[in-house]
C-alpha cells in the first residue's frame, strides 16, 4: 500500500518538461556533434593557427624556443622582405581587385543561364546535365592539371595548311574585335580590357558558376507561376516582367551568390594564396609566422569585403513576406 | 422539344464555331501560312530561339571541348604528336597511355584507396550535416542562431589558411591530455606537472600502434583526420551542405512532424523514418557534392597536408596519378614532349574523374531536383 503511493509520489514528482524544453533539449542533440567538433578540433586548430602568427619560433642548441612578438609578423608581412619581387600588399590588392571585379560577371552569367535553362525547350534535361559537369568535375585535381597546352593545340588550326595563309586566332574573341565594337562607345580603356579579359576567361567563368547558376535555378523555381500569369493578364511585357517580378523575386539568391562568390574564390586556390605558400617557403626566418599572419590579414579584408556587399545587397533585397 | 432546346440555347455557340471552321477551311493555305509566319510574334519568337541556342550549344560546347580534347588525345600514339596534321582525331589509334598508368601507377590499389576514403568521408558528412542542419532548421533554442553564426564562420575561414596548424593538431591529436598520457607523456597544468614515466616504462600499448605518442595521437598517414573533421561537420565546404540542408528542412511543413508526435513518435524516430526518406533528392545532391570534392581533391591527401608519405604504396589515392607520368612514357628525347606529357597527364586526369563521370550521369536528376526542392528562398 504505501508503496504504491510512493511510487505516485514518485510520479508525480517527476515533472515532465514542457514541449518547448524538450524540443529544446532535442535540438541542442541535433546540433552536437558539430558542438564537439567545434570545441575539440576547430578551436584548437584556431587556437594554434593565431599562436603561430605571433610567436617566432628559434632552434637554440637544436631545441625549439618560442617567443611571443605580438602583432610583429603582421607588420612585418607589409614591410618585410619581398617574395618573388612583389609585396605582399601590391599580391593583395591585385588579387582583392581581380576577385571583386569577378563577381559581376560570375553573377550576370549564372543568372543569365539559369533564366534560359529555366525555360521550357527541347533537350533542356541535356543542356542542364552539361552545365552542372564544372560543379562536380572543376575542383582539385582538373585544375591542377596544366591542360590549357594541350586545349589550345587541340582547338587551333595553327601549323596545318588550310590554303588561306591565315591561321585562326587562338582566342576566341581577340581584342580588336570588341576595340571595334566599342570604339563608337567612349567607355575607357578599363572597362574595354575588363570585357575582353572577360571573354577570354569565359571558360574559367563558367567553371566558376556552376553552383551559382544552381542557387539562381533553384530561386528561379520558387517564384510562383501565379505571379507570372496575373502579370500576364495586366499586359507587362517580357522585360517589364523580368524587372518588376524576376529580379526582385531572386534578389536574396543575388545576396547569397555574390557572397558564395567571394567564398569560392577565396577559398579555392588564388593569386594571394600562391604567394602565401611561396612566402612559407622562401622567407629565410620566421617564414612561417609571418605567412600565418598573411593569410590572416587576406582573411579580415574578405571578411570586410563580405560585410560590404552584405550591407550594399541588403538595402535592396527585397523578401516575399509568406501568408 | 429537343430540338427546340437546340435551337435556342447552344446554337449561337456551335454558329460561331462553324463560322470560324468555315473562315478556316475558305481562307487558302498560303494566306494562313503568311498569317502565322510573317507576323512579328513569330518573327520574335524564331529568334529568340536561334539565340538561345547559339548560347547554349556554345557554353556547352566551351564546357566539353576540354574532355573531348583531353579524351582524343589519350587514345593517340606518340607518332600523332609529331603529326601537325592530327588534331582531334588519331590517326594511329592505341591504348599505350592507359596501359602504363593501369599497370605502372597502380590504378586498381589507388582507385580502390580513394573509393574506401571517398565513401567513407562523404557518407558521413551527409549524414552528420543532415542532422545537424536538422537541429538547426527545426528547432528553437538558445544559442541557435549563434552557433549557426559558428557554422557559417567555418565555411568562410578557408582551410588553406589553418592548413599548417591543421597539421599540427592531427600529428598529436589529444583530448584533455588523454591520449598523450596514455602514449607516456605527462600531464602539465599550470604548475603543477604529472610525468608517467611509470606508465611509459609498461608500454601498455602494442608494438604496432606506433601512433600514441608523448604529444598525442599522431593522426597523419591515416584516414582519421578526415573523418573526425567529418564527424563533427568541419570538413571541407561542410558549412555549406549544412546550409543548403536547413534551408532545405525549413521548407518541410511542420505539420508532418506534429502528426508524427502526436502519433506517438519520438523527435529521433520521426526524423530518421519521415523526414530522411522524405529529403532523398537534397542528401543525394550533398553526397554528389563531398563525394566528388572528396575524389578530386588534392590539397589534404597532399604531402604538405594529412599524407606526409603519400608517394608511397598504402597511401596511393587516384590524384596522385593525375600528376605523375610514368617513369615508361618519359622520353626527353623526343619533339613534341610538352605535349605528349600533356597528354599523358590529362589521360591519368581522366582516369581519375571517369567514376565521377558514371556517378554523375546516374545522380544527375536528382541533383536537379535536390537543388530545386531546396527552395532556397529568402529568409
Amino acid at each position: 500500500m504505501t508503496n504504491s503511493v510512493e511510487m505516485k509520489k514518485s510520479v508525480k514528482k517527476k515533472k515532465i518538461a514542457s514541449l518547448d524544453k524538450r524540443k529544446a533539449r532535442a535540438g541542442w542533440v541535433f546540433v552536437l556533434p558539430f558542438i564537439i567538433g567545434f570545441v575539440l578540433i576547430y578551436l584548437p586548430i584556431l587556437y594554434e593557427s593565431l599562436s603561430a602568427s605571433v610567436t617566432y619560433r628559434n632552434k637554440i642548441d637544436g631545441v625549439w624556443v618560442e617567443k611571443f612578438v605580438g602583432f610583429t609578423a603582421y607588420t612585418e608581412a607589409f614591410l618585410g622582405d619581398q617574395v618573388g619581387g612583389q609585396t605582399f600588399g601590391q599580391v593583395l590588392l591585385t588579387g582583392v581587385s581581380e576577385m571583386i571585379l569577378d563577381i559581376p560577371m560570375v553573377l550576370l552569367f549564372s543568372l543569365f543561364m539559369a533564366i534560359l535553362l529555366n525555360q521550357k525547350m527541347a533537350g533542356r534535361a541535356a543542356f542542364r546535365a552539361i552545365f552542372f559537369v564544372p560543379v562536380i568535375l572543376s575542383t582539385g585535381i582538373m585544375e591542377s592539371i596544366d591542360a590549357a597546352a594541350l586545349d589550345s593545340y587541340m582547338g587551333s588550326t595553327e601549323g596545318i595548311d588550310d590554303g588561306s595563309g591565315e591561321s585562326a586566332a587562338d582566342s576566341i574573341v581577340s581584342a580588336m574585335d570588341v576595340q571595334k565594337l566599342f570604339s563608337g562607345m567612349a567607355i575607357g580603356e578599363g572597362m574595354l580590357k575588363y570585357v575582353t579579359d572577360t571573354i577570354n576567361n569565359i571558360y574559367d567563368i563558367v567553371n566558376r558558376s556552376g553552383v551559382q547558376m544552381l542557387i539562381f535555378l533553384a530561386g528561379l523555381q520558387s517564384i510562383s507561376p501565379a505571379i507570372y500569369e496575373s502579370v500576364q493578364i495586366d499586359g507587362a511585357t517580357a522585360w517589364e516582367t523580368f524587372w518588376k517580378i524576376t529580379f526582385p523575386m531572386i534578389s536574396p539568391m543575388i545576396l547569397v551568390n555574390a557572397i558564395y562568390t567571394v567564398i569560392d574564390a577565396f577559398t579555392t586556390e588564388s593569386s594571394v594564396m600562391t604567394y602565401i605558400n611561396l612566402a612559407s617557403q622562401q622567407l629565410p626566418e620566421q617564414g612561417m609566422a609571418i605567412s600565418t599572419a598573411m593569410s590572416w590579414i587576406y582573411f579580415l579584408v574578405v571578411i570586410l569585403i563580405l560585410a560590404l556587399i552584405a550591407g550594399i545587397c541588403s538595402a535592396y533585397v527585397f523578401y516575399q513576406k509568406k501568408n | 422539344m429537343n430540338a427546340q432546346n437546340l435551337e435556342s440555347k447552344p446554337k449561337v455557340r456551335k454558329e460561331t464555331k462553324n463560322k470560324i471552321k468555315v473562315d478556316f477551311e475558305r481562307t487558302p493555305l498560303k494566306e494562313r501560312l503568311k498569317a502565322k509566319f510573317l507576323s512579328g510574334f513569330f518573327l520574335k519568337k524564331v529568334i529568340w530561339w536561334i539565340v538561345r541556342y547559339v548560347l547554349l550549344i556554345g557554353v556547352a560546347y566551351i564546357v566539353l571541348f576540354p574532355f573531348f580534347s583531353k579524351i582524343s588525345a589519350s587514345f593517340m600514339a606518340k607518332v600523332d604528336f609529331t603529326d601537325a596534321t592530327v588534331r582531334l582525331i588519331p590517326k594511329h589509334f592505341s591504348l599505350e597511355i592507359y596501359k602504363q598508368i593501369w599497370i605502372e601507377q597502380e590504378y586498381v590499389r589507388a582507385f580502390t584507396n580513394s573509393l574506401t576514403l571517398a565513401l567513407s568521408t562523404s557518407l558521413i558528412q551527409t549524414f552528420i550535416c543532415s542532422f545537424v542542419a536538422y537541429g538547426f532548421a527545426k528547432f528553437k533554442f538558445k544559442g541557435n542562431k549563434t552557433l549557426f553564426m559558428l557554422v557559417l564562420l567555418t565555411l568562410i575561414i578557408p582551410h588553406r589558411t589553418l592548413a599548417s596548424a591543421m597539421k599540427t593538431i592531427f600529428s598529436g591529436f589529444d583530448v584533455f591530455g588523454i591520449f598523450g598520457f596514455l602514449g607516456g607523456g605527462g600531464i602539465s597544468f599550470f604548475d603543477w606537472k604529472f610525468t608517467n614515466e611509470a606508465l611509459a616504462g609498461i608500454d601498455i600499448f602494442p608494438q604496432e600502434w606506433t601512433r600514441f605518442t608523448a604529444g598525442g595521437l599522431d593522426l597523419l598517414n591515416s584516414y582519421w583526420p578526415f573523418i573526425l573533421l567529418s564527424l563533427c561537420g568541419l570538413a571541407f565546404k561542410n558549412g555549406l551542405y549544412i546550409f543548403l540542408l536547413r534551408q532545405f528542412f525549413m521548407g518541410v511543413p511542420d505539420e508532418l512532424e506534429e502528426s508524427a508526435y502526436i502519433d506517438g513518435s519520438g523527435v529521433f524516430r520521426t526524423f530518421f523514418t519521415i523526414i530522411l526518406p522524405l529529403s532523398i533528392p537534397m542528401m543525394v545532391t550533398v553526397f554528389l557534392f563531398s563525394f566528388s570534392w572528396c575524389w578530386t581533391d588534392n590539397f589534404y591527401t597532399s604531402n604538405a597536408m594529412f599524407f606526409p608519405d603519400s608517394n608511397s604504396a598504402p597511401y596511393l589515392l587516384t590524384t596522385d596519378i593525375g600528376s605523375k607520368i610514368p617513369t615508361t612514357l618519359t622520353d626527353s628525347n623526343f619533339a613534341a614532349v610538352t605535349l605528349y606529357e600533356g597528354a599523358v597527364k590529362n589521360t591519368g586526369g581522366l582516369m581519375v574523374i571517369m567514376p565521377l563521370v558514371i556517378i554523375y550521369v546516374f545522380c544527375q536528376k536528382s541533383l536537379v531536383q535536390g537543388i530545386e526542392r531546396s527552395g532556397l528562398t529568402a529568409d
